[in-house]
């Protein structure tokens, strides 16, 4: 049992640091940057949590995650509670632990906030899901009664699992079809290894298998089997098959080799395991120079891996300043802290390429912050005249995703917006049509890892509403 | 799943498997492909469904070896599994009854892709002639099952081995010049320059042609945009707009840039993996 302080010694205390990689070392190699927290340190970071109740922590997870809790039983001493405390709502923690942006959800609420730096409640769950997968401690069979009620789930990404896990508990019988060899859609193809470890996604999905959840990989709804079929022959169906269709700019030059798409280049180096050619047969190609172009989490992530794949100038281009970049500041400031250049207020205008279709140089325009847009922020015009090359030998293309049109063109019913999106109700995930639910990316477009598990869990209560009725 | 029911070896490069993949071969429609990995570690490989059968459950394939991956699985034996086999993908083809002939030409190893093609569009009543060549005899393919699946086969190689001497354009030509009008669609499938000297000669004669479009792919779903190809002066996915595509609008140079992208690294992992294996 640890020792429990009084509020005041609380206040007094600083949140505890994590360890990380050093950013010298950590560029050579795809090990994780940080190293998590030991037991001690856990301890001693549970101890400044408040215990607050009702607690704002809570509410800001979309996962519902009993934090107080949690953290009352490491300082219990007992992690192995605290790990079933979180597993009750969330079926991916060490995944959440990590790439959770904690700053807007739980963190965010923290009323730490008031005084200091808030609870590090991130770092905590990932310290509670590691220390149990190192000890081999698994879930408990927590299966209801086995209902006769069937559930197809399309997509394996945080959507399609989180809804699988809890229905596999109410006792359903659930299966996910993935269009991939590997579940965990942008987990596995998308998040870097050195910030997510494959294998840790992998063990959290077999988690939710033994819970009963069958996993079809290779399987792509739309070609194999289409929706309406799916409609036909189970007694709901939750489309979570995210938003995996990558944005171009549009400018000239862009077909040339050497650029890509953020999701391929970091589908071959996640997924396909490109970083290991040639022991792993997927090739890519980094050379000196990479411009990424863009100012989000999946820029930032194009950026360091091209500098780990041996880029000797890895580059963002962003066309607004730095306040205005999408991702998240701990992101950003690893970037920084491993090399990589910024060139702010800039934007492309076309890829240049040598006689044998290779990409050489970049053009670009220095931007000026004018008016604000609908967005609210201040929208970025062209300085005339400012337009310049930079030479480069990959482009790198990271300004958003866009709806995969292969679901929705087989799923009769079921409304989508002008962009492609589905129509779902925030609440519910249920779609225009009543036997199918929808949720993660492919509703909301590009967001975030806790709202897709969010998503999931709100479809698969409302599944179960529904079903248990019928 | 995705055992191999079924290999034969068809030349020195070329190698037919069928696979054991019930729920594709329910799918199947000509024009589709597959994306196979051969075993862990390896990249993943689109091909085209040469054949496949509903009620056996399974799907042909049709490789040639060219590097790394096609040389691992042309090792590959009957009774293994692949590591990963998931398909169909891409749209299929647009087969009609059309209002007088249609030609169907395959070169080299596009002899397979155009095979269920013809296929069907005999099948729904149509006037098939297939051209179908090779550089020399021992390499051409599938000839009785083109033979059957059309009602005209016409034969060319390049060294005159068998069948007229030269490429299929030029027996596509010789064709519309005689036939003119009465050829109401072409579809040619191959190596791209023989698909772009088949898209010239269907020009000369205003006659109109499909080709089917064989860029580097990862996923084949929509997801990466590693197949992005120019069609009309817009970029279209292969993987998930095609791969089949009006062949006078490709730009097929660019394609043919593209796919040379990784030459080198795929030269590199080729000698590896021999002289791991003990390969010559
Ligand atoms: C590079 C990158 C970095 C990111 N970093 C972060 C981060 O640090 N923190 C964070 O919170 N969020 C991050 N995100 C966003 C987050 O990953 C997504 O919001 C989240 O994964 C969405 O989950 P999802 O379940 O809706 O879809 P996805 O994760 O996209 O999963 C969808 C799955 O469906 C499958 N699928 C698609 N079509 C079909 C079909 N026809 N048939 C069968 N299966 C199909 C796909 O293969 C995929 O596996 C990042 C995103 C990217 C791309
Ligand atoms: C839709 C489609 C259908 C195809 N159908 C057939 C078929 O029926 N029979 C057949 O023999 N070949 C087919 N191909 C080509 C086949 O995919 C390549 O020959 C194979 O991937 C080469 O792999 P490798 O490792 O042996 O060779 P590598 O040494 O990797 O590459 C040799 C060359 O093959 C091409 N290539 C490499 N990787 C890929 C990839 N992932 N996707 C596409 N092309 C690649 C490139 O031009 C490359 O320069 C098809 C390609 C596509 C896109
Ligand atoms: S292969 Fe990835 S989009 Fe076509």
């Amino acid at each position: 049992m640890a020792e429990r302080l009084r509020p005041a010694e609380k206040f007094k205390r600083d949140r505890v640091p994590m360890k990380e990689q050093d950013p010298k070392e950590r560029i050579k190699n795809f090990d994780e940057v940080p190293f998590g927290y030991s037991f001690e340190e856990a301890i001693k970071e549970a101890q400044r949590c408040l215990q607050c109740n009702p607690a704002p922590c809570v509410e800001g997870c979309p996962a519902d995650v009993h934090v107080p809790q949690f953290i009352d039983k490491i300082l219990d001493e007992d992690v192995e509670a605290a790990f079933r405390e979180i597993k009750i709502t969330n079926a991916l923690p060490a995944v959440c632990g990590r790439v959770c942006p904690q700053e807007e959800q739980c963190e965010g609420a923290c009323v730490m906030n008031k005084k200091g730096k808030p609870i590090a409640i991130g770092r905590l769950e990932r310290f509670v899901a590691d220390w149990a997968r190192e000890k081999g401690i698994t879930d408990e069979d927590v299966r209801a009664e086995k209902t006769n009620k069937k559930v197809a789930i399309v997509g394996s990404g945080p959507a399609g699992l989180a809804c699988a896990a809890d229905l596999a508990k109410l006792g359903y019988d659930v299966t996910i079809f993935e269009a991939l060899h590997k579940p965990g859609g942008v987990l596995v193809y998308g998040i870097p290894e050195f910030r997510l470890p494959k294998a840790i996604v992998q063990y959290e999905v077999d988690q939710i298998k033994k819970l009963g959840v069958k996993i079809l990989t290779d399987y792509v709804i739309g070609y194999i089997k289409t929706v309406d079929e799916l409609v036909e022959e189970y007694d709901a169906v939750f489309l979570a098959n995210g938003a995996g269709a990558p944005s171009f700019l549009g400018i000239p030059g862009e077909n040339l080799n050497g650029v890509y798409s953020a999701s391929e280049f970091l589908t071959r180096s996640n997924l396909m395991r490109a970083f290991d050619f040639p022991n792993y047969d997927t090739p890519i190609n980094v050379g000196k120079r990479v411009v990424v172009i863009g100012g989000g989490n999946v820029a930032m992530d194009a950026v360091r891996t091209a500098k780990r794949l041996g880029a000797e100038e890895a580059i963002i281009v962003y066309r607004r300043s730095r306040a205005e970049m999408p991702a998240r500041a701990e992101e950003i400031e690893h970037a920084e802290a491993e090399g990589i250049r910024f060139e702010l207020l800039t934007n492309p205008v076309r890829v240049i390429g040598d006689e044998n279709g290779n990409v050489k140089g970049l053009e670009c325009v220095r931007m000026e912050l004018g008016e604000p847009d609908e967005s609210g922020r201040r929208r970025p015009v062209p300085i005339e005249g400012s337009n310049f090359v930079m030479d480069v030998d990959n482009v790198i293309i990271a300004i958003g995703q866009n709806a995969n049109p292969i679901v929705a063109r087989s799923a009769t019913g079921v409304e989508t917006n002008k962009w492609g999106y589905f129509i779902a109700d925030e609440e519910t995930g249920k779609t225009t049509h009543p036997k199918v639910w929808a949720g993660g990316d492919i509703v909301t477009g590009a967001a975030t890892v806790i709202l897709a598990v969010g998503a999931g869990k709100k479809a698969a209560k409302s599944i179960h509403e529904t079903l248990s009725k019928a | 799943m995705a055992k191999i029911l079924k290999k034969e070896q068809w030349s020195d490069t070329i190698f037919s498997m069928l696979i054991d993949a019930k729920d594709v071969a329910k799918a199947a429609k000509p024009g589709q492909f597959i994306i196979l990995i051969p075993k862990e570690h390896g990249e993943r490989i689109p091909l085209t469904i040469a054949d496949s059968d509903a009620d056996e459950g399974w799907v042909q394939i049709v490789f040639q070896v060219v590097g790394k991956s096609t040389l691992e699985l042309s090792r590959m034996n009957e009774s293994e599994e692949l590591f990963s086999f998931v398909g169909p993908l891409g749209m299929p083809s647009e087969v009609e009854k059309f209002d007088g002939k249609v030609v169907m030409v395959g070169g080299g190893i596009g002899i397979a892709p155009i095979h269920p093609i013809a296929k069907k569009l005999k099948e729904m009543g149509n006037h098939v002639i297939s051209i179908i060549g090779a550089k020399t005899a021992d390499l051409l393919i599938m000839e009785d099952k083109l033979k059957e699946a059309s009602t005209e086969l016409l034969i060319a190689t390049d060294d005159g081995s068998k069948g007229k001497k030269g490429f299929v354009n030029l027996v596509l030509e010789e064709l519309l010049a005689t036939e003119g009008d009465n050829i109401k669609m072409i579809w040619a499938i191959g190596p791209p320059i023989m698909m772009k000297a088949c898209v010239e000669s269907a020009k000369k004669f205003n006659a109109p042609i499909i080709v089917s479009l064989n860029p580097i792919m990862v996923d084949g779903t929509g997801m990466c945009g590693a197949c992005r190809v120019t069609v009309g002066g817009k970029t279209k996915f292969a993987c998930v707009d095609g791969p089949e595509f009006n062949g006078a609008e490709v730009d097929f140079d660019e394609l043919m840039a593209r796919q040379r992208q990784y030459a080198e690294l795929e030269r590199k992992a080729l000698e590896l993996y021999k002289s791991k294996e003990g390969i010559a």
